[in-house]
């Protein structure tokens, strides 16, 4: 016999390396059928604000890592995924109405897939980089540099391959990130937060943001300084009105099918192309 | 009142006056200070706090690297904080080096900026070790090339060590240099002056010696314009006011950076000093960076989305 209490815990924000709650102190609350599950926090504007500023901060240190480095802390990201796995499944089945069995595969595949993303980190230079000829006694290079700050709709199932989908080929480039998790199974996104706070990932290079998606994404759409936008998790009917609120910023927004991969790296590249003087 | 009454100069009634000043209580200090920065603000109340901020900037550059070019450039920014809105008002006045003063105060007499004043740290700034006459010239070589602002240092290490005659009378003379051609701010540098009790003695010594201005810092130690600082300097200028009649101002300098701080000071200011001191001449934000985050805040509330650092210009 048990007299002991639970200790329940409280579902936070992931800002620049610390768990908040929300600015707002405002929660939303998740089921699963019938039964009460948590209370994640729903992000208000200003917590969307603070993370982007957190992101764009960490966002030259992140860049100016070394490919080999940041290849290491995203596998060192995965050695910690793997850990959880049981914790991953469990929620995965409480709120995605799948069993155990297919919880875990999609958990397998998920850490598989960021192992393959992170695998990037050092061959991106070389496969979507290269040396032009060019008429005239010069060297000519073109460099793929990433684009700075990007805002990340993940889609809301599968919960957790979906957000490593996401977040993998932003991050593997050297941008920092914005992510507003699985509306209606934003658990793993959480664990997720708590698996990058003991990785190696530098504070603010991985925000992670739960609550109301398309109370979010418009503001996200709209904000001057998030460089570039993945929607594929936003619902289609609302797409069109995000790229819009972002044309006028110049952002680039994409949204991918489950297939894309190479694609949604150099997605969020930029070209840096470079003339050097040969010899004299 | 009058202070001559008391004050003749000497050591030893600067030191009988300063000894009758009373203790800053540091903890009420500190909770007041911070209990005024909670306030929550409204949008209009905000929107005309960031426009009288951007009024209120001393727009610094202080660096060994500096170059006519840059100093050049600044002034342009300080006459047209926002390129493209004519609405922004232009900042209160260009904080330089000595050896820039003409520079800019040639390229804002071109660019239209005749009211902006240009302001010029001397008194062998920032640290203040240097003889007095190499002082005195250092005043008079910027009024000369254009200032009509001079922020002074006082000598810290004079002030610390009780030579109260020695600080009054280098401020009397720096004063009588600035004459009625420039006006004179005196920097404590409260981050060396390690009490709030000698940062209100430190104010009244500089008030009675005849400061327009007493400011905070010089930018290059830290802590700087603390909220608590700041807020004893504000009752030390309210209070020489209901005795003397005379308005001193206040300028806050260094560690303000973002509009939330500047807004802060303003509510300071206001609770402290009275709306009276809300106004370019009589209180002042020395900065560099705060400028850009003045000039975001007031696009995000134009345009009703955050702003990006890359549409203000890099300094």
């Amino acid at each position: 016999m048990s007299n002991r209490i639970d200790v329940r815990k409280t579902y936070k924000l992931f800002i620049n390396g610390q768990f908040p709650r929300s600015e707002s102190g405002r929660v939303y609350e998740i089921k699963s059928g019938k039964d009460f599950v948590a209370n994640p926090s729903q992000a208000s504007r200003k917590d969307m604000r603070d993370a982007v500023t957190a992101a764009r901060a960490a966002q030259p240190g992140w860049a100016n890592a070394t490919a080999y480095n940041r290849g290491q802390i995203l596998y060192r990201i995965a050695e910690m995924l793997e850990g959880r796995t049981s914790q991953f499944v469990e929620e995965i089945s409480l709120l995605e109405k799948v069993t155990s069995i297919q919880a875990k595969a999609q958990v397998k595949q998920s850490i598989d897939q960021w192992v393959w993303y992170a695998g990037w980190a050092d061959k991106i230079a070389t496969a979507f980089g290269s040396t032009n000829p060019v008429a005239g006694p010069y060297y000519n290079f073109t460099i793929p540099e990433p684009m700075g700050v990007v805002g990340i709709l993940a889609p809301e199932k599968p919960s957790l391959l979906g957000l490593v989908n996401c977040l993998a080929p932003v991050l593997v480039s050297g941008n920092t990130a914005v992510l507003v998790a699985s509306q209606s199974a934003p658990l793993t996104a959480i664990t997720f937060a708590e698996v990058l706070a003991t990785s190696d990932l530098p504070a603010g290079v991985c925000n992670i943001l739960t609550g109301i998606k398309d109370e979010i994404a418009p503001w996200m759409a709209s904000h001057m300084d998030i460089n570039a936008m993945d929607i594929s998790g936003a619902a289609k009917k609302t797409q069109p009105a995000l790229r819009e609120a972002g044309a006028d910023n110049l952002k680039r927004i994409f949204s991918f099918s489950d297939k894309a991969k190479t694609q949604r790296m150099t997605s969020f590249l930029e070209a840096k192309t470079i003339w050097h003087t040969i010899g004299i | 009142m009058n202070y001559s009454a008391i004050i003749d100069g000497s050591e030893a009634s600067l030191k009988n006056f300063l000894r009758t000043l009373p203790g800053v209580d540091q903890v009420g200090a500190e909770s007041r200070a911070a209990m005024l920065a909670t306030r929550s603000i409204k949008n209009a109340t905000k929107s005309y706090a960031i426009d009288l901020a951007i009024s209120m900037v001393d727009l610094t550059t202080l660096e060994g690297a500096d170059t006519p070019g840059k100093v050049r450039a600044l002034c342009s920014k300080a006459m047209r904080p926002d390129p493209t809105d004519p609405t922004v008002p232009h900042v209160g006045a260009i904080c330089v080096y000595n050896d820039m003063v003409s520079v800019a105060r040639q390229h804002l007499d071109l660019i239209g900026g005749h009211d902006i004043p240009v302001a010029a740290v001397t008194t062998a700034f920032p640290s203040g070790r240097a003889s007095m006459p190499v002082k005195i010239q250092d005043t008079q070589d910027a009024i000369t090339a254009g200032a009509t602002e001079i922020d002074m240092v006082i000598d810290r290490g004079a002030f610390l060590s009780g030579q109260y005659g020695q600080v009054f009378e280098e401020i009397k003379i720096i004063k009588e240099v600035c004459g009625e051609k420039a006006h004179l701010k005196v920097i404590l540098e409260t981050g060396e002056l390690v009490t709030y009790d000698n940062v209100r003695k430190a104010s009244y010594l500089a008030m009675l010696a005849g400061a327009d201005f007493i400011k905070t810092s010089t930018g290059k130690v830290s802590p700087a314009a603390t909220p608590p600082v700041v807020l004893v300097m504000l009752e030390a200028v309210r209070d020489f006011y209901s005795m003397t009649n005379v308005k001193i101002g206040v300028k806050a300098a260094g560690g303000i950076r973002t509009t939330k701080d500047a807004i802060k000071q303003l509510v300071l200011v206001n609770e402290t000093a009275g709306p009276d001191w809300l106004n370019p001449g009589l209180f002042r934000i020395g900065a560099s960076a705060l400028l850009n985050d003045l000039l975001m805040q007031r696009m995000k509330m134009r345009d009703g989305r955050y702003a990006s650092p890359n549409y203000v210009t890099i300094d």
